[in-house]
């Protein structure tokens, strides 16, 4: 048995590693470069030669202990589900001491400019994953789409910001309104498609406001983008070193010595305070009618349909308040940017914030949050490799979904039941 | 009139490279069920693939028409192996799993080569040197002279080779038999002794292998490739496979020649800046007027 076994995976191998050659050997090996305006061709046979080596080791050893897991079968035990089932034990205290934590971050010793720059981008993504989580987890609707309304609200706040002048607390609702329309205008014509269909629809609305974008130049300066979007103020005091004349500041009003920290540590609790009130009304509405409709819809859409709910109607109010999240996460990044254009609503935002939700565990709002934490931490972590942390981040995604395909947290409970053990 | 002759030939060599695109697409779909993201990137390396082939036999002095056919078999093999391994790696394991799964998995593997093609091949544009040159000229007396270049021609030519043979292996051989079998029921042709997983695997190969050769041609009519062109043309070809019925072969080269030549006319006459906004209308018009497309069978939905 053991020599039979060992044998296979030697064949095994030797076949992957001519199927590694094939594949990295023309890609890696034979890197094109242009010399003198003429494209070139400069080998690098020893990087190619590791990797295949590699792979074919790599799969030497993944054949013996696979072997030897196959008669360990049945003692099946995830971690996953074990952390599943410590956070639904102790989800409320979980939830508290994280919602403490967030609210001391900024004061802590290593809370410096780095730390609070990559906390304020989670809690971005963390607020889209919850917004998106309201269209994909609670009504099922796989929108690859979402970075559109995201780019609805950034245009519109910014668009209203410089040219009326108006304040962020007033163009915040604004622009989450004109994403939620947006929404509604978009999830019309689509509302009749199924699953991977309705994924490919949206991904194409998505891009076509990019396009729009891109080339409405009077409107949106085009690939210019806008600059010069207002900061926002602490309720009328802005946070500027040297103000105009006669205008009071955030540190003068306090009596506090100026310091850039003090405007990044109000952007952070924006965010925090949007994000956890996009948390709040998910929480809420699952317990309405149209909340329960919707997880009902994403099970069932013809029992639903049978039972007198209108789908279009679910759908449609999922799809705009989903995306009116999106638009208030929109201003917020308009308002900490102060710069936006085209490039930032590309469709790689779109697979994040869905990567975000399917890998959380669609539905669970703790799961957003850890994968937010593992998916950016794990670009973070890759940014000195530039051109290998998307390489890193999609071969992520591949793994979770091959390991634990219903995402980290892969529990799927009703919001509603009918009985304490129903 | 010149001016609309001139845009057919080039709307109708533009739809073969996204006709062979989309069959890889609509094979996958007919018989897993699945959208394959990530066709559209195996699409992007097969072009990659040529670009070094033909910057490779460019040294050498082997004659023009041996050049072409070593390129495109080469392009054919290497991308049949980026096909293979990536149904093999990001797929196979979930067959079983929820609708959602091999989707988002299909979208983390077009990430994946993406930014592995631009990791490996750096980020800047590739541009090749013309490799066919030349073509006649028709209405000479004329102030618009209608160009039919030999590169179209070659084009058009080697998509109804391929085409004939493709059909050929689809109707005549085993394989073809066995493919059509699982696109009917999966369970039922496994009893009957057929090997799935190798048909699946074969429908992944052929459709990768006709995707490079789409690649090929790319690179060599627009001369200018990047890593990012498998997204746009994936999502055209997409589109294509939908217009002709998903599932239809004969459909997806079909949608491929109507999308190529709905583009080209919509940048002809209309505007150039807005092309690619063309195809996402035409792909959501069909699919929310006629989700079955052309040549479609229509899908019922069961209780």
């Amino acid at each position: 048995m053991g020599k039979d076994l060992i044998q296979k995976s030697v064949k095994d191998s030797l076949f992957t590693g001519i199927i590694a050659l094939a594949l990295f050997g023309p890609i890696v090996g034979l890197r094109t470069v242009a010399k003198n305006e003429v494209l070139v061709v400069e080998p690098k046979w020893l990087v190619v030669l590791l990797i295949v080596i590699f792979c074919a080791v790599g799969r030497f050893f993944i054949n013996i202990y696979t072997f030897k897991k196959e008669q360990r079968r049945g003692e099946s035990s995830s971690l996953g589900k074990a952390i599943a089932h410590f956070l639904d034990e102790k989800g409320a205290q979980i939830a508290i001491g994280a919602i403490a934590f967030s609210i001391i971050f900024p004061f802590m010793p290593f809370a410096d400019r780095y730390w609070m720059d990559i906390a304020i981008m989670m809690m971005t993504y963390i607020m889209l994953g919850w917004g998106l989580n309201i269209v994909i987890g609670l009504a099922g609707l796989l929108d690859l789409g979402y970075v559109a309304f995201y780019a609805v609200g950034a245009y519109s706040y910014a668009l209203f910001a410089i040219h009326f002048g108006w304040s962020f607390w007033i163009c915040l609702p604004i622009a989450g309104l004109f994403a939620g329309m947006f929404g509604i205008l978009l999830g019309f014509p689509v509302l009749r498609l199924r699953g991977d269909y309705l994924a490919i629809v949206t991904l194409a609305f998505g891009e076509m406001i990019r396009i729009l974008l891109l080339n409405w130049y009077e409107l949106t300066k085009g690939p210019d983008g806008l600059t010069g979007i207002p900061r926002p103020s602490f309720f009328g005091l802005p946070f500027k070193r040297y103000p105009d004349e006669g205008v009071e500041t955030f540190h003068t009003f306090f009596g506090l010595e100026y310091d850039p920290m003090q405007r990044i540590i109000f952007l952070y609790y924006l965010i925090l305070i949007l994000a956890l009130i996009t948390n709040a009304f998910t929480i809420k509405i699952r317990k309405l009618p149209v909340g329960r409709a919707w997880e009902a819809l994403r099970e069932d859409e013809i029992a639903c349909k049978s039972l007198g709910v209108n789908p279009r109607n679910t759908k449609l109010t999922a799809f705009a308040v989903g995306a009116m999240f999106g638009g208030f996460a929109g201003s917020f990044f308009a308002t900490r940017q102060a710069f936006i254009s085209p490039e930032s609503f590309t469709f790689i935002e779109s697979a994040i914030i869905v990567a975000i939700v399917v890998l959380g565990g669609m539905g669970s709002q703790t799961g957003v949050v850890l994968s937010t934490i593992f998916l950016i931490g794990l670009i973070e972590v890759f940014r000195d490799f530039e051109s290998y942390r998307m390489v890193a981040f999609g071969g992520a995604m591949v793994l979770i979904m091959i390991f634990r395909p219903r995402g980290i947290l892969a529990k799927r409970k009703p919001t509603i039941t009918m009985g304490k053990h129903g | 009139m010149e001016y609309f002759l001139q845009q057919l030939i080039n709307g109708l060599t533009l739809g073969s490279v996204y006709g062979l695109i989309a069959i890889g697409y609509t094979m996958v779909y007919g018989i897993i069920g699945m959208i394959n993201f990530a066709h559209g990137d195996i699409f992007m390396v097969g072009a990659f693939v040529a670009l070094i082939a033909f910057i490779l036999f460019a040294l050498t002095s082997i004659a023009l028409p041996i050049i072409l056919i070593l390129v495109l078999l080469i392009a054919m093999v290497f991308t049949a192996c980026y096909g293979w391994t990536v149904e093999k790696l990001a797929y196979k394991p979930l067959r079983k799993s929820f609708r959602l799964a091999p989707l988002i998995s299909a979208l983390g593997m077009s990430i994946v080569l993406q930014n592995y093609v631009q990791a490996a091949q750096g980020a800047r544009i590739k541009t090749l040197q013309p490799v066919i040159q030349g073509g006649f000229n028709f209405f000479k007396d004329s102030s618009f002279v209608v160009t039919l270049s030999y590169l179209q021609i070659f084009i058009v030519l080697v998509t109804i080779v391929l085409m004939a043979v493709f059909t050929l292996l689809i109707t005549r051989t085993a394989l073809g038999r066995a493919q059509r079998a699982c696109e009917q029921d999966r369970t039922m042709t496994a009893l009957m002794g057929i090997n799935v997983d190798r048909t699946i695997s074969m429908t992944f190969i052929i459709g990768s292998s006709l995707a490079s050769v789409a690649g090929v041609m790319f690179v060599m009519y627009y001369g200018v490739i990047d890593f990012y062109i498998g997204f746009l043309a994936g999502i055209k070809a997409f589109t294509a496979a939908v217009l002709g019925g998903i599932g239809s072969i004969p459909g997806a080269m079909l949608g491929g020649l109507l999308i190529g030549l709905i583009e080209t006319f919509w940048s002809g006459y209309i505007s150039i800046e807005y092309k690619d906004i063309a195809a996402f209308t035409t792909l959501v018009i069909v699919l929310i007027f006629f989700p079955t497309g052309f040549l479609g069978k229509p899908d019922i939905e069961k209780v």
